[in-house]
């Protein structure tokens, strides 16, 4: 102990600290390029700066970025506080540390712009004596690189913090990495929303796919139709999302690189409306009369649609993103056969009693909504399952069934032009005794049978966390560290990370830089964090 | 199951009373299988009295006006600390979100107001300041009318109970938001626990638990009547209790010496914070398996294994052949007798593992010269006896695993039989042949709360009986309570809490209250609003199902 203390003192700069490499060097999700060395240097609070590189297209000014280095100054120095005078450490150990540099080259701009469909996360990021230099097309690539940057730092049994040399070329196997989190089965304060957006971007998931209301309860509060809230949240003024409240969480998303993709899920999974929109919903029938109850969406009527059009033109102005998610899952057709005006009305469309034509007739109007406002709809399999014409740009999401049944629907879906997206092996509200993670990773969304295009047509996958038995009090170590291995699964090089057990001392220490960030990330077995959670 | 009846009636009765004061038309709270909310669904008693009776009278309390007493006669005062202490608590968690006192506008709407809770402690001792224990009195009466209620237990431990039990009787009114008004039934009834032994195990080897969630662990216990905090404060993974006697069993043994341990004073904390709320520490040092870390700082404690005829560098169970193992654990049990308190430690003695023991030829040897052929369960039994004695002669009782028992240790009468193994039909079979041996038993198996599965696993834990076994009345009274164990595998500071809460409620229940309360529907309902109490109160217990609470937990 005492001989490297020396060396400390007689090296001030550290330059080239000689000592084991440490066991884990370990950006996760793991790049698909990354070359380090044993060689490392010190970095100081003090002389550790961030700057555009003069060629660059995005300059300071650039709130995603400006935003971006001040975040990332306090995630690698979490003990100063922002303030940047160096860890306690400094104080008592007389170190000069040489100025570090890390520069930022951007090819395009804008910067205010929402991350997209397309848009190009890719870096490159050197690490070399003195300087860190990071390129990328976009600021969404330069923020996965930051967010590479920032793993890459180590703190030694002295506190003192270094990075190694390294080099890496980056980019995501998958454009679309999601996270679904659930606000209608529990009511999620907006703290634990944006805490999971903070957490998303450690681990560079790029789509927040807000399933905002279901059956349960109708939290966002709409201009057009405020009823429905008011009448269809668990709480009309405690639980719900304000206008602010989105906005709020469209920028937070934004800044850190995260599109916002919501969902309002229709006909099916709608009882909370129904308190607010009257004749929304298709009255149930007990013989020939009305027994009270609610159905899904009455699919028979122009008031819905005309409903359903306001509706979808607010949200696709108060949601930037190109894709909206229109649900179509689960519809339970026994109320509609129990009304005897639907039946009359299917009886004029020649639907016979195949209730999945009146689906479609229904799911085929609220696409075309869509379209009309020139959004991409991403609906779940059943809408595929029950109808074989939908617009060629309808994203599928596969949620249901064991590996080989969703395989053969991977197979089915591109087979029929569709982009897909699989979320069937990450319905990670499931939980089970042990180390769950494990299946989360071994996932393998192109291993399916089809031809390359085919293969290309799976644009990505989602984590899904419904909120059955999921409030503010579990999410969190619900979440992370289980969802880091589907994000590594769609970043990464399916090869090189195709053993689970070389990822699990990544992801141990991974889940404790996340624990030390403040996110309340669960253990995935025995062992032990230098900074243990600190709330309860 | 009558109790409940009469609860049910009175929120009928409430309903109807209050239905003239809705003033927000559109008010009306609904959870999601339909059922509109009532005033008296935020009344949900946990674990259930023995006996309730309410009637339809409701009281108010004010924040400015209302307070905890000493009765006059009582055998506690201002200087019992206990009581001083949980007044302070119990106010806090009735006012919590009323400290502003708003209720100005209501004062003469829904009736009288009760201005203060009288708190007699009936025996001459009022143990004030003395420690709980497994014969601690934990009875209480409680009787609700106005100016004054009136709390009445022998002990200050019932007193306790009590307290909880009254802080559970309020609930703001549902329906006037501004008013927020605490309305408090009539209610009356002698109250006592089905079982004198009520614990949770927490794990902190496998993950050091900060001191800070041992705490708040503690406040969720004396919320839901836990009266047993079975500390493992030890195993295989690490070692972070700081002796005074051997500083190198943590210093070398945990999982860091200076962030990952609990010191002398860290431990007399948590023995302090359990003594207010009536909750005895119970640790357990498990020996002779479970002993990895133990060896890092006690040389030649620990079995060398041996590949073929020389040692692997691997070590085994305790070694239970040296003079020097039985001087350390006099040494170290005499210590632990006077740092907690309790009666009881717990030794536990659980899942040896016989291979290194096998491999080892002075352990062979040894074998040979005591007769005990190839049978080391007789080994086992050797060392388990010799440590018996030494703790017996510290003057404290002792709990073990039920392996000690199955392999047929000689064990003292005053023994305390840990039963965790098996399934159903294997652990009562147990519970019957430990009891039927004249031993007294606590149950475990069906409450291992670390293992998890998707849905609403409480069921499982409510179900479960301890006295569910074929056995005489005598050895039914044998059965002192049982235990819901957090193993610490997968668990730490992070999620240690919503996975115990409130599925260790369901435990809690099952120990408190009388055999009779099993309707699992109306557990249910009163389980789902003693969780938002528990949100409400700082403890993030997670939810049973699809829901709210009307104040969500705020900590993210």
């Amino acid at each position: 102990m005492s001989s490297r203390c020396n060396l400390r003192f007689l090296i001030p700069g550290l330059a080239l600290l000689l000592g084991g490499v440490p066991s884990v060097l370990a950006v996760w999700p793991q790049p698909q390029q990354i070359r380090n060395s044993a060689e490392r240097y010190s970095l100081s609070a003090r002389a550790f700066l961030f700057k555009h590189a003069d060629v660059s297209a995005v300059r300071s000014g650039c709130d995603v970025l400006d935003q971006a280095f001040t975040r990332y100054f306090t995630l690698i120095f979490p003990e100063s506080g922002g303030g940047g005078t160096g860890g306690a450490h400094n104080r008592y150990f007389w170190t000069e540390a040489d100025p570090f540099t890390v520069e930022v080259n951007v090819a395009e701009g804008p910067c205010d712009g929402y991350p997209a469909e397309g848009s190009i996360e890719n870096y490159k990021l050197t690490v070399s004596p003195g300087q860190a230099v990071l390129t990328s097309v976009t600021v969404w690539g330069a923020l996965r690189g930051l967010e590479s940057l920032s793993q890459l730092v180590e703190q030694d049994d002295y506190g003192a913090y270094y990075i190694n040399k390294t080099e890496i070329e980056d980019f995501p196997r998958f454009q679309f990495r999601g996270l679904l989190l659930d606000t209608s089965r529990h009511y999620l304060p907006l703290q634990a929303i944006l805490k999971t957006l903070d957490a998303m971007a450690y681990s560079k998931l790029n789509v927040f796919h807000w399933h905002i209301v279901d059956d349960p309860s109708f939290p966002y509060q709409s201009r057009k139709y405020p009823d429905l809230s008011k009448k269809g949240a668990y709480h009309p003024f405690t639980h719900i999302y304000t206008q602010t409240d989105v906005r709020r969480v469209i920028e937070h998303a934004r800044l850190r690189g995260i599109r916002v993709l919501a969902e309002f899920d229709s006909p099916g999974h709608t009882q909370s409306w129904g308190n607010g929109q009257p004749s929304l919903l298709t009255p149930c029938y007990r013989g020939d009369v009305p027994s009270g109850t609610y159905g899904p969406v009455n699919p028979i009527l122009d008031s819905t649609y005309v409903f359903m059009a306001n509706l979808l033109k607010e949200v696709t102005s108060v949601f930037p993103d190109s894709y909206i998610h229109l649900g179509g899952d689960e519809v339970d057709f026994s109320c509609w056969k129990s009304n005897p005006d639907i039946k009359a009305f299917m009886k004029k469309m020649g639907f016979g009693s195949d209730f999945t034509k009146l689906e479609s007739f229904y799911m085929q109007n609220i696409v075309n909504i869509s379209t009309m406002l020139n959004r991409s709809s991403v609906v779940w399999q059943d809408v595929f399952d029950y109808h074989e014409i939908i617009p060629k740009d309808t994203v599928l999401e596969i949620w249901k069934g064991l590996p080989e049944e969703y395989q053969k629907e991977l197979s089915r879906i591109t087979k029929a032009g569709h982009r897909v997206l699989l979320s069937a092996p990450w319905y990670i509200n499931h939980i089970s005794y042990g180390q769950d993670w494990r299946n989360s990773y071994t996932v393998q969304p192109q291993n399916f049978s089809g031809t390359e295009e085919q293969k290309k047509l799976v644009i990505g996958g989602e984590v899904c966390m419904w909120g059955e038995y999921v409030d503010a009090t579990n999410l969190s170590p619900r979440l992370w560290p289980r969802a880091c291995a589907a994000a590594e699964r769609l970043w990464s090089d399916e090869v090189q990370t195709s053993s689970v057990d070389q990822a699990f001392p990544r992801l141990t220490d991974f889940r404790c830089r996340l624990l030390r960030r403040g996110i309340q990330a669960e253990p995935l077995y025995v062992g032990h964090c230098k900074n243990e959670y600190q709330g309860i | 199951m009558a109790a409940m009846g009469a609860l049910l009636k009175f929120g009928a009765l409430l309903l109807a009373a209050v239905a003239a004061c809705v003033a927000w038309e559109d008010g009306d709270v609904w959870d999601y299988d339909g059922h509109k909310l009532k005033d008296s669904d935020f009344l949900a008693l946990w674990p259930l009295p023995q006996k309730v009776q309410s009637s339809a009278v409701s009281f108010q309390l004010s924040a400015s006006r209302f307070q905890f007493t000493h009765a006059e006669g009582s055998s506690a005062g201002s200087d019992c600390s206990i009581l001083q202490n949980a007044f302070r608590r119990y106010f806090d968690y009735i006012f919590g979100f009323t400290k502003k006192d708003r209720d100005q506008r209501r004062r003469n709407a829904a009736g009288s107001e009760v201005l203060e809770l009288q708190v007699a402690i009936t025996s001459p001792d009022a143990e004030c300041d003395g420690f709980p224990s497994l014969t601690s009195d934990e009875s209480y009466e409680l009787s609700v009318d106005q100016p004054s209620a009136v709390l009445k237990a022998p002990k200050v431990w019932g007193a306790l109970r009590g307290l909880e039990t009254f802080s559970q009787l309020v609930y703001e009114d549902a329906y006037d938001v501004i008013a927020m008004t605490n309305v408090l039934n009539f209610s009356v009834f002698p109250d006592f626990p089905r079982f004198a032994h009520r614990g949770v195990l927490l794990d902190s080897s496998r993950h050091y638990l900060p001191l800070k969630v041992i705490l708040a662990n503690l406040e969720a216990m004396a919320m839901n009547k836990y009266n047993v905090f079975h500390w493992h404060i030890s195993d295989d993974q690490s070692f972070p209790y700081v002796s005074r006697m051997f500083p190198d069993l943590s210093q070398k043994g945990s999982y860091h010496p200076y962030t990952h341990v609990y010191t002398p004073a860290d431990v007399k904390m948590v023995i302090e914070f359990a003594r207010m709320r009536g909750i005895r520490v119970i640790a357990e040092f498990d020996t002779p398996g479970h002993t990895q870390s133990w060896g890092f700082g006690q040389k030649d404690l620990l079995t060398p294994c041996y590949t073929g005829s020389s040692p692997s560098g691997t070590y085994g169970p305790v070694n239970p052949i040296l003079n020097t193992t039985y001087d350390f654990m006099a040494g170290f049990f005499k210590e632990i007798s006077t740092v907690f308190p309790d009666a009881y430690v717990h030794l536990g003695g659980d899942e040896v593992d016989f291979s290194c023991w096998k491999s080892n030829p002075d352990i062979q040897k040894f074998m040979d010269q005591q007769g005990f052929g190839k049978d080391y369960s007789k080994l086992e039994s050797f060392y388990i006896q010799r440590l018996l004695d030494i703790v017996s002669s510290t003057d404290k009782g002792y709990m073990v695993w039920q392996e000690v028992f199955d392999n047929g240790v000689k064990l003292k009468m005053d023994t305390l039989i840990h039963v965790w193994k098996g399934n159903e039909a294997q652990y009562q079979a147990e519970m019957a042949r430990v009891t039927g041996a004249g031993y007294r038993t606590l149950l475990s198996t069906p409450w291992y709360l670390n293992r998890i599965s998707y849905g609403q696993d409480w069921r499982d834990a409510y179900k479960a009986d301890p006295c569910n076994f074929t056995g005489t009345d005598a050895q039914k009274k044998l059965v002192i309570g049982g235990e819901a164990c957090l193993w610490g595998e997968y668990v730490d500071a992070s999620n240690l809490t919503p996975r115990l809460w409130p599925r260790a409620s369901a435990v809690a229940e099952r120990l408190w209250s009388d055999q009779g309360v099993r309707d699992i529907s109306d557990a249910y309902v009163r389980l789902v609003q003693h969780r938002c109490r528990m949100v409400e109160r700082g403890i993030p217990a997670e939810p049973l199902f699809t829901g709210y609470c009307r104040h969500e937990y705020s900590g993210v």
